[in-house]
């Protein structure tokens, strides 16, 4: 135990023994000796390494010009040029760019493995924190200046400053207040606006969204899936409707969405359902309760709509109840009647807000909000 | 009663006239022809005589290959727990036999979720057969013709036309399950949606027509010929088109396309990095210190 005393200055006291006994049995070897690479031992090697990084360097310049040139060359878009099936200019572009980056890493690490030196060299680590005498420096600098300020001393300054500053929130709560209307309380501006409503009213035809053709109750068969929208964003001369434009109409469009299916009335649980179809047709929105993607992945043979976003499972039988996944309220569902002419028609607009949860909404069950079409 | 003899008596009065037997037999070939064309079972159906012997076929290899599931008479099957094993076929039409049978979704190889695409099990005329068979029982869609679904005799404008309202309607109403470049996708509980750009223009337009398995029906009620035509023209232009964006990696979104980041970029970068820390090549000789 006397050998440990010469050495081992840095360690802690509690390794000193453990020290002793490794260092006593196996002396620290040092580095192994340097074995020399041949760009380090030939000139003529050296000099060929050199020539290779100098190459990579200079091929990659010639892509990133080839990029360019590609770039205001090569047409793109549907009449573009192809290769072998791709789209020639983000084929070229990829390709050019790519190597042009790639050949400047390779060339670095060439030039490193090759002709930067390349000696092993150990270095001691320092300990990160600061020394005793610079942390008691600095805690007492601290303390005599809360000492000085006298925030202990005087809670009525203290107390004063805290308020000030508290109350400097109510010039942002004024002016941010004042930028427009909560989404909740729009009304009244056009037609379907804020979150309660949407353009749906009574006796507005059904039509197939992108078409815009009303549907006959009668063409459905039984298994039958659509996707359909309001009258109103398709105005004609026929119909008289005013036209919609810029947000409105796609608003008016992103709220107003249906899916429709027709199934065996037979296969319809809940009254509701049941009440506001047209022989087995039911309408609900399409509109995800969760966080509100358009959903119409059905199953035919289940009448589960599914979201695709994020798994919810709604039973279009049942009042679109929500038999899977997160959404936290079942689908609103629109009441169905038809004209003198046999087309669909809506008896209202939705008697609940459609899409995703909101500060102000209420959650009622189908059959309380089924109350509220008279 | 009186009415009606005081008018018999009236037109009886004509029965020997000159017209009159001109009328009678008008009269008897509406009667036959009206009689036919409410009784016959589907007006897709050719003449019957012909018709019977393929039924007759058709009948037979349905006996061999479909009853055990779908019943003797295609009425449907349910195991003893109420389960369903077969649906009944009737009503179905030949057009949903063409495609299942046609596609070698059906006979079922074993049972499943979902019957995949396999190598027709039947030729062209035991497929007619076995239609004409399923046909007979209930009126059904029958099977489209290539004047129902193909851009034939259209010029480029009219082409260009229908391909554009065709991918609006299938944006709107197919991309929900079969991703909006046709690559299919997972449904719920096993079940998938499958990929349709190799499918014939034939069996997307029965697809559509019949709904199968659990896909929703498109009928023309709901999607009229024409539009059923466009969506078609729109999914084999798609296939034409080459990929402007580069490698489609199955054109399954974001997952395969991550997963082939990870997995292949990044790998390729690790292993290069261990092959470059792993390859230094090195001399036995010694450098002759200069300094």
């Amino acid at each position: 135990m006397s050998a440990d005393s010469s050495h081992d200055t840095g360690h802690e006291p509690g390794h000193e023994v453990i020290n002793a006994r490794t260092d006593a049995l196996l002396a620290d070897p040092g580095l192994p000796d340097h074995v020399w690479r041949p760009t380090d031992v030939d000139a003529k090697a050296e000099k060929r390494a050199e020539r290779q990084v100098a190459t990579l360097f200079g091929l990659s310049a010639i892509c990133t010009v080839l990029f360019v040139v590609f770039y205001i060359t090569l047409e793109t878009g549907v009449d573009g040029p192809t290769i072998i099936g791709l789209g020639a200019s983000n084929v070229a572009l990829g390709v050019s760019l790519g190597l042009a980056l790639l050949l400047i890493g390779i060339g670095v690490i060439q030039w490193a493995r090759k002709l930067m030196g390349d000696h092993e060299i150990s270095e001691l680590r320092h300990p990160a924190s600061s020394s005793e005498g610079d942390r008691a420096e600095t805690l007492a600098a601290l303390n005599a200046g809360l000492e000085e300020s006298g925030i202990g001393r005087r809670p009525l300054v203290r107390n004063t400053l805290l308020g000030s500053v508290a109350l400097l929130a109510a010039p942002a709560v004024v002016m941010l207040r004042d930028l427009g209307p909560l989404p909740n309380e729009v009304v009244g501006e056009y037609e379907g606006a804020g979150l309660h409503h949407t353009v749906w009213r009574k006796g507005m035809r059904v039509v197939r969204d992108v078409v815009g053709t009303p549907v006959k109750a009668s063409d459905l068969e039984i298994g039958d899936l659509l996707n359909a929208e309001p009258e109103a964003l398709f105005p004609t001369a026929e119909n008289g409707l005013p036209e919609l434009s810029g947000a409105e109409l796609q608003i008016a469009k992103s709220k107003a969405a249906l899916v429709m299916l027709r199934m065996d009335p037979n296969d319809i649980v809940s009254p509701v359902t049941r009440n506001w179809s047209v022989n087995g047709i039911v309408a609900y929105s399409k509109i995800c309760t969760h966080v509100g993607c358009p959903i119409s992945l059905n199953e035919r043979t289940t009448h589960n709509l599914l979201c695709p976003c994020h798994q919810s499972t709604f039973d279009l039988a049942d009042s679109g109840k929500v038999v899977f996944g997160p959404a936290g309220r079942h689908l609103p569902q629109l009441p169905l009647g038809v004209d003198d002419e046999g087309y669909l028609i809506a008896l209202s607009d939705f008697l609940e807000p459609v899409g995703p949860s909101f500060w102000e909404r209420n959650t009622k069950s189908p059959s309380e909000v089924a109350k509220g079409l008279s | 009663m009186r009415f009606l003899n005081r008018s018999a008596g009236r037109l009886s009065r004509y029965r020997r006239g000159p017209v009159a037997g001109l009328v009678v037999l008008l009269l008897g070939l509406l009667l036959s022809g009206g009689v036919y064309a409410a009784v016959s079972p589907s007006s897709s159906a050719s003449s019957a005589a012909s018709d019977d012997a393929l039924v007759k076929q058709g009948r037979e290899l349905f006996l061999v290959g479909c009853a055990f599931c779908h019943g003797q008479n295609g009425e449907g099957q349910v195991d003893i727990n109420g389960k369903l094993i077969g649906p009944s076929l009737a009503g179905v039409g030949a057009a949903a036999v063409d495609f299942q049978v046609g596609t070698g979704r059906m006979p079922l190889a074993r049972p499943g979720q979902q019957g995949p695409v396999k190598r027709d099990a039947y030729s062209e005329d035991e497929i007619a057969a076995l239609a004409a068979y399923v046909a007979s029982l209930a009126p059904g869609p029958a099977i489209p013709t290539s004047a129902d679904y193909s851009t034939e005799g259209m010029t480029e404008q009219e082409k260009q036309e229908a391909i554009v309202r065709g991918g609006q309607i299938f944006l709107t109403n197919c991309t929900a399950c079969h991703n909006f470049t046709g690559a299919g996708g997972a449904m719920p509980r096993g079940g998938y949606a499958p990929r349709i750009l190799d499918t014939s223009p034939r069996h997307i337009y029965e697809a559509m027509l019949t709904g199968p398995g659990p896909m929703d029906n498109f009928s023309n009620g709901n999607l009229s010929p024409e539009e059923k035509r466009d969506v078609i023209a729109y999914i084999q232009s798609m296939k034409e088109q080459p990929g402007y964006g580069g490698f489609s990696l199955g054109n399954l979104g974001p997952v395969s396309e991550g997963m082939f980041a990870w997995l292949v970029g990044l790998g390729i970068c690790v292993a290069f990095a261990v092959w470059i820390a792993a390859h230094t090549t090195r001399s036995s000789k010694k450098k002759e210190l200069q300094a």
